[in-house]
């Protein structure tokens, strides 16, 4: 099986708490991540695409095309946003794990519907921090 | 004995231009846009190979044998080299990441341990990388 990833950055900011969980509550689940007022991160974003190579452009998936697709899904909706602002993130907390997951939901169709497979989507939320949706073979 | 998996990684710097011969230049410059001029990367690639440890040795290849190969097989057809001039490989293709792990692939299973490949991990730049898994049938 051959894949291709790419790499974006987004800046965002976020609070970790629960609207289902007390303020006392939240602060002791998500310790300093629960700070009201929010903080931020350089989320690196890793987008891997597999399936047949095409033989007049011998790409999986033509970058640019990729690449516009997870602009306009993920990085002008994330990039430099309050991520709790974002109706996704309304019942879900902005954990990497779900934030992950939300892209893995926005990319799927239309990179299936190109006639590629999203195999795998990885968060890095700090340099010692990454996370991974998806099964790469 | 387990089954071990040994990288080794290797650098070399190419020049390329993203170009199908079977196209017109016209649709190759609308195909690739800027990549379809001359340019150049700094390729990273990482080789993995899986096996049991040999039990005198410990070892799954030694990686001294293992470079000697990269030496042979990658370096000495790739690096300060163009991938459209100077090698034969994309003379029917365009040098995607997509075809060339397909090419490096073909060029280490003639010349690897038979079964012993696992994985290849091509970095054209640090935002673009190409991964091919070899099928576990494919291994002895």
């Amino acid at each position: 099986m051959i894949a291709l990833t790419r790499r974006y950055h987004f800046p965002a900011a976020h609070v970790l708490a629960s609207r289902h969980l007390s303020a006392e509550e939240n602060a002791r689940t998500f310790g300093k991540c629960a700070n009201p007022a929010g903080h931020g991160h350089d989320y690196v974003l890793e987008v891997t695409v597999s399936g047949p190579v095409d033989a007049r452009s011998g790409c999986i998936l033509p970058r640019e095309q990729l690449d516009a697709l997870v602009a306009k899904r993920v990085l002008d909706r994330f990039a430099l946003r309050m991520l709790n602002e974002d109706p996704v993130f309304q019942q879900r907390v902005p954990t990497a794990e779900n934030i992950c997951h939300v892209i893995h939901e926005e990319l799927a169709d239309p990179i299936a519907r190109t006639g590629a497979r999203l195999a795998r989507v990885r968060v890095e939320e700090t340099r010692r921090n990454a996370f991974a949706y998806g099964e790469l073979r | 004995m387990p089954e071990i998996r040994l990288t080794r990684t290797i650098d070399f710097s190419t020049s390329l231009r993203y170009w199908n011969p079977a196209l017109p230049a016209e649709e190759n410059r609308r195909l690739f846009g800027a990549r379809a001029s001359q340019h150049g990367h700094n390729y990273q690639l990482s080789v993995t190979l899986r096996g049991e440890p040999d039990p005198l040795t410990g070892m799954v290849m030694d990686v001294k044998d293992l470079q000697a190969i990269l030496d042979r097989e990658i370096m000495a057809r790739f690096d300060h080299r163009d991938l459209n001039l100077d090698t034969p490989y994309f003379e029917k293709e365009p040098p995607t990441p997509e075809n060339f792990v397909l090419l490096i692939r073909r060029l280490l299973l003639a010349a690897l341990p038979p079964g012993s490949l696992d994985h290849l991990r091509l970095q054209e730049d640090p935002e673009t990388y190409v991964e091919w898994f070899e099928p576990a049938e494919g291994r002895a």
